[in-house]
Parts: structure tokens; C-alpha cells; sequence
């Protein structure tokens, strides 16, 4: 792997020296400047228009919850909703610094409140409810506040009908809240089931990086999951597998293009087309006005039809050729078997 | 909720939680290495006491068995329950074979299999908690480590039927979450149970993998916390000196303790028992709501029971 190439993601270690250096935590250098991949210039106002991805190479800069908001939504903006929650210190934690401290130097380097913003919006005119995660905030890590906050927009969704889009970017569970961090897995996962219950689909966009207890909570259970270029999807990170198991890890390892291979993702989707992609697969689940998808028109006429239909495929199939009905039995590989059924 | 009206309450176990004396540096570094004693005893060992008779399964049905992970149908009080836990291993061959107690997805699909069987027959699910994480490596990934927890996870909240989770020895990170999803939640006196183990907390946190100490202090994973925070609903004792000591007398108690939490579970209608499944995790985790007070949800008034 290239130098270049391993400048691309931002590592949570990458971040704490950038805070040394700058005396700013969480704070990623993207308003203005260098692409690591392809070293073009831009202006901060360049990098906004074009949703911080770089024109020269496509390079996805992160992009901060607040401002994929806009990205996502209309002009019109979004309301955000429980945006006084604080997190609180459970532990009394210190590692190289207290706990108390690293929130209230985040709160003030992104003018956040945490980790996660929360609100109703519409994407091309698809009304939604949409929980974003902000790296930038300790790394998008999930305590008690993001696990709480999930649950409510979950709950918000499901009351209101409205399909819930969660976009993720986090390190994994915030170990500063120890064990109780852990439980915002469960929390969150048991959460999402208001949603199946109320019949709305959830779409989950990974960004980079999606991993630990997120990925193997909320973000791997989505209906429908879209992952950003080069996004680490992963339980456990490339350092954590070379330290443990001792193996040689592809460049490419947890990469989004690699987990689409591996069948965890359905597509992987450049930012500048991500909110058309996910307003149409939103248009195309959105259920007819005045009832269940099960129950409207068209699907009822179909299901009426049924009886009859399955009477003439049966009666229609004996005089199809040998060759195709062998082709039609389940478990069957098309065309794999030569010998079998001469046409 | 009468979480609120019950601020004041909370408050005051708060304040009289952080009064108490902390455990020492050592104390927890100790508590850590009996968790994960070699003579301790493990989720096999603790189903064979308990279970007149018992069947493992193997095997996921999509890819692989995984051994460390084992799960099966016992017949205990004489009725059939399910059992599911992390399996270690005691010799260098053995811990090979069960790869450390680490799971990979295989194991949690096959747990997944066997809570769905469990289901449908309507028997308890029983699971033992004892890993160091779920495994990090590579082909783990490729075939979906995150989803299959995630889905355990899901699966056991989804679950009709009784469940009860107990921590019998390490309970590290979303490995161990993905069997602890349970109505109740027991946890054996000298086990740990953690958002990461202390070696992995030192080498992120204090980027220095010798802070393994300092790391088991700050985390301060035991059950006498973990019951504090509300994380678990009881804490099973152990036999003098730590359950390495005997085994058969720390199955006995572990025994008692099951048999009349499985009894209580059984005398509730389903519905309610998913109702406070959901409660249970729902107000895990304490926050700060200027608007609308504490939020603090979690904190008890009464010491662990035994």
C-alpha cells in the first residue's frame, strides 16, 4: 500500500495527534486545502459546493452531520429534533484526560451537542426522518446521548409513518462510558424494531468509517444499505486483525468496494448522486395514500389474479421444452448440467 | 416512566455510589485475572453440571461449525431448555481448537438457529457469557461479523420465549452483547463484563498496551457495578475464594439462582415479559437533559442480593 493510499482515511489516532497539534479534538481539516489522494487544491467555498467530495479524483472528504443535513435535504432545511441532550459521566472516567473535559472540548471545537443529529426533513420531496452521526464529535462514538437519540428518532419515525434514514460514521461504542456504553447496542437494535413494526423502511448510508459496535448494532440492519467510495466498514479495525492474528491485510480490506463484493452492502454511492438515490428508492417504497402497501390497488388486483394465474402456468407447462422445466425446478443451475434432458 | 419523579431517588444512589470507597488499582487488576482464571470453570463445564442430559448442535447451515461457540437443547429440571454460550479452552491445543472463546459469524448464526428452534418449541434460552470479543480476522469480516451480531442481538430481543443471560466469566465487547440480550441478566461474582477488554482499552485509549491496569481501573467492569449501573439484574456468588475452586459447588449456586429466575420468567404472560425486555434496555444510560431534568435511568437503592 502506497503512502497516498494510506492518507486517505482518518484514523481515530490521526485525529487525537491533529488535536494535540492543534489544541482543536475532532476537529478534521476539510474546510479548505489539499485532496490526499490526488494533491489538488481548493478553496473552502469549492469544497462545499461540491459536498466535499474532490472533482479531480472523487476523492469523499467527511462531512459534518449538520451539513449533510443540507446535503440530504431541500432548501428548506430540516428541524432538528432533541438537540439539548448531553451525555453525562457515569464512570468518572479518565484515560490521558478526564472524560468531562473531551466532551466539553468537542462541544466546543464543532459546536455540536453530540455525536449524532436528529431531525425531519425531505429528500427530493420524500419526507423522512434521519439520524446522522458526525465524526468529528470523539470520533461519532456512541454513548448513552447517541444511543438515546437513536431511539427516539426511531420511535418519532414509526409514529409518524415516516422511513427513517440513518447515516453512520463512528468509531464504535464510546469506551468512555464503559459498559453502559456497551448497552446503547442493544438499545438501539431493539429501537429499530418500532419501525418493522410500523411497517417503514429504513435506509442506512455507511460513511466512513462505520465500525465496531456500530456496524454490528444499527447499521448493519438496514432494508436498504448504500455505503460512500473507500468507507472501513468493519467489526474490527485493519490494526486491531494485524495485531491480533498476525495477517497481511489487503489494501482494500473493510473498503466499501470490498464489502459490496463481500454482499454486506447493496450499492456504493458517490455523495453528489447519494440524496437522488435515496429519494427514488424512497419514492419507490412510499405506500399508495390511504393504506398499506399490501393492501392498494394494484398489489390487490395482483394477489386477486393469483388462483388463476398458478392454473395456467400449470396447465401451460407440460408443453414447455424439456430443457427449460429442468431450468425452472428450484435448485436447478441454469445450464450447468449437459448430459441431463437432450432437446 | 416515574423515572422523573424518582429523580431525587436516583440522585441520592448516584451520590451514594460515588461515595463509596473505590476499589484499588490491584483489586480490579485481581478481579480481572480470576474472570479469565484458567481453572475457572466454563460454559461446558457449568451445562454438564446443570443438565441431566444434553445435545449440541453444530454447525450454522450456511458455512461452517463454530467451535467456540456452543449451543444445544439440555434437559434441566426436567424440562428442555436451551443453551447457548462461548466456549474456552483449557490447554494450548484446546484454546486453538475453540479459538479463545472468540466467535466468529458462524457461531452466531448457529446461536441464532438454535434460538429460533427454541422459539418455535417454546423453551427458555439460556445463555453463558465468557469471551474475550467476538473474533477479530479477516474472513470473520468477509462474511459479515458485524450483521451476524447485530442479528443475534435482534433476534434475542425478537424471542417469545423466557431468556436469561448469565456472565460466567469475560464479557467483552459486542461479542458478549450479542448473547446478553435477556429478560434477566445474571452475572457470577468475580466475572467482568466490558465494553472492550483492558488490553484492547490501553492500546486505543492510552495508545500504550501495558496500561492494562489503569484500564481495568477506569472501566471498573465488575458485577457489584454492573449492577449499580443496572447492567445486570443479579450477582451470582461464588464458592469461596473464586469459582476455580469448585466447580460443583459454583454450579450449585448458579443453579439456584437459574432455577427461580426461570420460574419467576415462566409465570409471566409473554407479551409483558418482550414489554419489559424493551424496558429493561430502553433506559440504560444515563444522560443530561437540561429541559427536562436528569435523566439519569439507571441506579439502585438496595446492594446485589447475596
Amino acid at each position: 500500500m502506497s503512502r497516498v493510499g494510506r492518507n486517505i482515511h482518518v484514523s481515530v489516532d490521526r485525529l487525537r495527534q491533529l488535536a494535540q497539534r492543534e489544541g482543536r479534538p475532532g476537529r478534521i481539516k476539510a474546510d479548505a486545502g489539499t485532496c490526499p489522494k490526488c494533491d489538488s487544491h481548493y478553496s473552502a467555498d469549492e469544497m462545499r459546493r461540491n459536498l466535499r467530495v474532490c472533482p479531480a479524483c472523487g476523492h469523499h472528504f467527511p462531512v459534518t452531520a449538520r451539513e449533510r443535513m443540507e446535503q440530504l435535504g431541500e432548501p428548506g432545511g430540516y428541524v432538528e429534533l432533541w438537540p439539548e441532550l448531553r451525555a453525562s459521566d457515569p464512570l468518572q472516567f479518565t484515560d490521558l484526560k478526564p472524560y468531562t473535559e473531551r466532551i466539553a472540548e468537542a462541544e466546543k471545537s464543532t459546536g455540536m451537542g453530540e455525536a449524532i443529529v436528529c431531525a425531519e426533513l425531505e429528500v427530493r420531496h420524500q419526507p423522512a426522518v434521519a439520524a446522522v452521526m458526525d465524526f468529528t464529535f470523539m470520533g461519532g462514538s456512541m454513548g448513552a446521548v447517541v444511543g438515546e437519540k437513536f431511539a427516539r428518532a426511531c420511535d418519532h419515525a414509526a409514529q409518524k409513518g415516516l422511513p427513517l434514514i440513518i447515516v453512520s460514521a463512528s468509531g464504535g461504542a464510546r469506551m468512555q462510558e464503559g459498559t453502559l456504553a456497551l448497552m446503547q447496542m442493544a438499545k438501539t437494535v431493539i429501537a429499530l424494531d418500532a419501525l418493522a413494526e410500523a411497517r417503514v423502511p429504513v435506509v442506512v448510508v455507511l460513511a466512513h468509517p462505520t465500525t465496531g459496535g456500530v456496524w454490528a448494532s444499527f447499521a448493519s440492519l438496514g432494508d436498504v444499505t448504500y455505503a460512500e467510495p473507500g468507507a472501513l466498514i468493519a467489526f474490527s479495525g485493519p490494526r486491531v486483525i494485524e495485531e491480533t492474528t498476525r495477517e497481511v491485510l489487503p489494501a482494500d480490506f473493510g473498503r466499501a468496494e470490498a464489502q459490496l463484493k463481500n454482499g454486506q452492502v447493496d450499492a456504493v454511492v458517490d455523495r453528489r448522486e447519494l440524496a437522488e438515490r435515496i429519494g427514488r428508492v424512497l419514492h419507490i417504497l412510499a405506500r399508495p395514500a390511504g393504506g398499506d402497501a399490501s393492501t392498494a390497488a394494484p398489489a390487490l388486483q395482483w394477489a386477486q389474479g393469483g388462483a388463476q394465474r398458478v392454473g395456467e402456468a400449470v396447465q401451460a407447462l407440460p408443453s414447455l421444452p424439456r430443457k427449460m422445466m429442468d431450468r425452472m425446478r428450484p435448485g436447478s443451475t441454469d445450464g450447468e448440467d449437459p448430459g441431463e434432458a437432450p432437446s | 416512566m416515574s423515572d422523573r419523579k424518582q429523580g431525587g431517588r436516583f440522585r441520592k444512589v448516584t451520590d451514594k455510589v460515588r461515595r463509596a470507597p473505590e476499589p484499588q488499582e490491584d483489586d480490579l487488576w485481581e478481579r480481572v485475572q480470576l474472570a479469565r482464571h484458567a481453572q475457572r470453570p466454563y460454559t461446558l463445564d457449568y451445562i454438564n453440571r446443570l443438565c441431566t442430559d444434553f445435545e449440541e448442535l453444530h454447525g450454522d447451515r450456511y458455512f461452517a461449525d463454530d467451535a467456540a461457540l456452543v449451543a444445544g437443547f439440555g434437559r434441566y429440571h426436567d424440562t428442555p431448555v436451551a443453551f447457548i454460550g462461548q466456549q474456552k479452552g483449557r490447554d494450548t491445543n484446546e484454546r486453538t481448537y475453540r479459538n479463545f472463546g472468540m466467535a466468529g459469524p458462524e457461531g452466531y448464526r448457529k446461536a441464532m438457529r438454535v434460538m429460533e428452534i427454541a422459539n418455535r418449541l417454546g423453551m427458555p434460552v439460556v445463555t453463558l457469557i465468557d469471551t474475550p470479543g467476538a473474533f477479530p480476522g479477516a474472513s470473520a469480516e468477509e462474511r459479515g461479523q458485524g450483521g451476524a451480531i447485530s442479528r443475534s442481538i435482534q433476534m434475542m430481543w425478537r424471542l417469545d420465549v423466557p431468556t436469561v443471560a448469565v456472565v460466567i466469566g469475560e464479557g467483552s465487547s459486542g461479542g458478549a452483547l450479542g448473547l446478553g440480550v435477556a429478560d434477566r441478566v445474571l452475572m457470577l461474582e468475580n466475572s467482568t463484563y466490558s465494553v472492550i477488554s483492558p488490553e484492547g482499552a490501553s492500546a486505543i485509549l492510552w495508545r500504550d498496551a501495558s496500561k492494562a491496569k489503569l484500564a481495568a481501573q477506569a472501566f471498573k467492569p465488575t458485577a457489584a457495578n454492573c449492577y449499580r449501573w443496572g447492567v445486570v439484574d443479579a450477582v451470582v456468588p461464588e464458592p469461596e475464594g473464586g469459582a476455580h475452586t469448585d466447580h460443583e459447588q459454583a454450579a450449585e449456586i448458579l443453579d439456584q439462582y437459574l432455577s427461580r429466575t426461570l420460574a419467576d420468567l415462566g409465570a409471566m404472560p409473554a407479551a409483558e415479559r418482550r414489554r419489559a425486555r424493551r424496558e429493561r434496555f430502553r433506559k440504560l444510560g444515563p444522560l443530561r437533559d437540561p429541559e427536562g431534568g436528569m435523566g439519569m435511568a439507571t441506579g439502585r437503592e438496595t446492594p446485589p442480593p447475596g
